[in-house]
């Protein structure tokens, strides 16, 4: 194959098919995707999640990950989220004329084993060209299936009064890592990205605790945001520990040199557990059993003095809103 | 800064034995203002706001510069800003401050204005050498901390000879600002806690007269809760001894004495003159305007801007807020009409504005 990945590749004919089924069925490849129909056959029964998202970060590699490994990972802690064993998923390609085959290479091998590490069989998948300039480099649109196994299953909107809010690690490192990359800044300490595959251990959380309330990855907007959505759809307060939140001395070392705070950063590899305090140890014991939720512990309560807010508790004592962004967080060029 | 001298006056137990002591020797009303929007930011991002005791009133003053603005200076510069042959040259806080009728210089520039964004006034000199054919007029905006370093930057452009290098002096004095408010009847300050940025330019020295005059009492005070908490205390205390004082509790960046070759320069091309305040008005002797032999660089003089007083925006009660009079929650458009997503008054648009503040961290 060429070195670069040329408009032919995405005709449909003969580049196309090679493109195929030398790079992605021999990455992806599975029994159900190798048939090359036009439609994937599944068994799915009962309630199934679904969910689909497109990934269109840059830079495309970073430090702890690259796009193609951050676009498994996304669909399928969002469908884990649900309280569901994700199984499936697709992937559509979107490429600018002249991307380099090596780098298209390293995407694919990073996805198929991050679906394999994750225990998903990618089943359907599609591939255009799109000329220079058309779009950034490359972009990657993934949708991802699962059977839900608990009933009902975790949701925004079931916080309630009296719950514990529970973080399965530190804030911030994938944002950071993304944007000290794009600067071009160096860090005392590396920072990378936390991008992982939750599924397995948010299966084992629901299995042994199906009384899980809310989980929810906080991506885009970080802490902050999706601790404000929570709070809105539930219409509860959450209170937050500022002391308890974990952030790693090299983010928020970064955060402050930049002029960011961690809690509005995107995170790929964490996630936020809302259930009844009586199950709090016995979730937390679970997800520091895992690599994945080591750092895991509690960050605060969900009460009903001011619904619809996240009112932080400082280091002080003292209390104060954790708004929701306006805007987008701009970093500070020094 | 040193990390572990930052920690030191974060330390909540510090922090509670402050508080402890403020609450135990006030027996009287304390209406404290910070005059700086940093100050403010630290007074609700620690939380400290939510745990001072209910005798202390905390008070937001006139010390962010994008917020004391007047709307005939916004108005001059949106109108500089349809110049074709002007590229003006600011930092971002000033793009979302609405002049009349809510147009500010982001709807100027999608409208074709040519309005850059710069982090550091020399990038306008770098901007002015690139476009030979255009004037790049910088807007002048703060108080005595930014006015050195846009001085020095007017020297520089004259030592490179570069023609077509302006500056829109809306430069303010923070001294005055506080005199003026202490003579406005409306308003009901019994101490300052002053700002450690613009301090470490003049020192101590030009607020003295608030002991003096005026009887009350003001601390230079460092952006940490302990910092601020010790200030308070400080000036609790000598209320209960009869007393009002002006000190430097910020000595750790703060000199007594202020930073003389800054204000060397600054006065070698500013010289102080009247100006207008947003929500407060005409403060004799409150502006730096730029000094004859620097009329070359004047855009003032240049564009024959005429700066008059136009009628406040409907509504907007920043002027009370700016003073004292009301804490932003009592603006009746506060959250309402005014939020940070569609800003009625400066207040609102400033990260270090108060509105915003108020808006973004109180716990209702
Ligand atoms: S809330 Fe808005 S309108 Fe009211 S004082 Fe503040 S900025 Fe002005």
């Amino acid at each position: 194959m060429s070195e670069k990945v040329l408009l032919d590749y995405g005709s449909g004919g003969r580049a196309s098919q090679r493109l195929v089924s030398e790079l992605f069925l021999g990455q992806l490849g599975n029994d159900e995707l190798n048939r090359l129909n036009d439609a994937a056959e599944l068994q799915v029964s009962g309630r199934i999640a679904m969910s689909t998202d497109s990934f269109t970060v840059d830079p495309i590699f970073f430090p702890g990950g690259d796009i193609g490994s951050l676009a498994v990972h996304g669909t399928i802690n969002d469908v884990a989220m649900m309280g569901a064993i994700p199984r499936y998923m697709t992937c559509g390609y979107i490429i600018e004329e002249g991307f380099a085959m090596d780098d298209l290479e390293r995407i694919v091998t990073s996805m198929g084993k991050a679906a394999k590490k994750a225990g998903v069989s990618v089943v359907s998948g599609d591939t255009k060209v799109v000329p220079k300039g058309a779009v950034d480099k490359i972009f990657i649109n993934t949708t991802g299936v699962g059977d839900i196994i608990v009933d009902p299953a975790p949701a925004g909107d079931r916080a309630r009064p009296g719950d514990a809010i529970l973080l399965s690690g530190t804030m911030g490192d994938h944002g950071l890592a993304i944007l000290g990359t794009r600067e071009g800044l160096e860090f005392e300490a590396a920072v990378q990205s936390d991008s992982a595959g939750l599924n397995h251990l948010l299966v084992k959380l629901v299995q042994e605790l199906p009384e899980v309330h809310v989980l929810r990855d906080p991506t885009r907007g970080g802490l902050a945001t999706t601790m404000n959505e929570i709070a809105g759809s539930s219409n509860v307060c959450c209170e937050l520990n500022e002391t308890d939140i974990p952030v790693r001395p090299e983010v928020s070392g970064g955060c402050s040199f930049l002029g960011l705070d961690p809690l509005y950063l995107a995170n790929e590899g964490k996630f936020l557990c809302i259930l009844p305090e009586e199950h709090a140890e016995k979730a937390l014991e679970i997800m520091r059993a895992d690599e994945l939720g080591r750092d895991a512990c509690r960050v605060g309560t969900v009460t009903d003095t001011n619904p619809g807010k996240v009112v932080m508790v400082t280091q002080l004592g003292g209390k104060r809103l954790l708004n929701m962004l306006e805007g987008e967080q701009l970093p500070r060029i020094c | 800064m040193n990390i572990d001298l930052i920690k030191e006056f974060r330390d909540p137990e510090l922090c509670k034995g402050l508080l402890e002591t403020l609450d135990r020797e006030l027996d009287d009303e304390l209406r404290f203002m910070e005059v700086c929007g940093t100050h403010t930011v630290a007074i609700f991002q620690s939380g400290l706001r939510s745990l001072l005791p209910d005798k202390v009133v905390h008070l937001s003053g006139p010390g962010c510069p994008v917020c004391v603005t007047h709307e005939s200076e916004v108005n001059a510069f949106l109108d500089l800003a349809e110049h074709d042959d002007v590229i003006i040259a600011t930092f971002g806080d000033l793009m979302r401050v609405p002049g009349h009728g809510g147009r500010n210089l982001k709807a100027a520039q999608a409208d074709g204005a040519s309005v850059s964004v710069i982090y550091s006034p020399f990038d306008a000199l770098k901007l002015a050498a690139e476009n030979p054919d255009k004037t790049v007029v910088f807007l002048g905006v703060g108080f005595e901390t930014t006015a050195p370093t846009i001085a020095a930057t007017m020297v520089m452009a004259r030592k490179q000879g570069l023609k077509n290098f302006m500056v829109l002096p809306f430069h303010k004095t923070v001294p005055t600002a506080l005199g003026a408010l202490l003579d406005d009847a409306s308003t009901r300050i019994d101490g300052f806690i002053l700002p450690g940025h613009v301090s470490t330019v003049i020192g101590m020295e030009p607020y003295e007269f608030i002991a003096t005059d005026y009887d009350r009492s003001a601390v230079i005070t460092g952006f940490e809760p302990a910092d601020i908490l010790k200030s308070l205390v400080d000036m609790v205390r000598w209320r209960n001894e009869g007393t009002a004082k002006v000190t430097n509790n910020y000595r750790r960046a703060v000199a007594d004495t202020g930073n003389a070759k800054a204000r060397e320069v600054l006065y070698s091309v500013f010289e102080p003159c009247d100006a207008l305040w947003r929500g407060i008005g005409l403060i004799p002797g409150s502006g730096l305007k730029i000094r004859d032999e620097w009329t070359d660089m004047d855009a003032i003089v240049k564009y024959g801007i005429e700066i008059t007083e136009v009628p406040p925006l409907p509504g907007c009660r920043c002027g009370d807020v700016l003073k004292g009079v009301i804490t932003p929650d009592q603006c009746p458009l506060f959250k309402k009409v005014c939020t940070p997503a569609k800003p009625v008054g400066p207040c609102m648009v400033s990260t270090e504005g108060s509105c915003a503040a108020y808006y973004k961290y109180k716990v209702d």
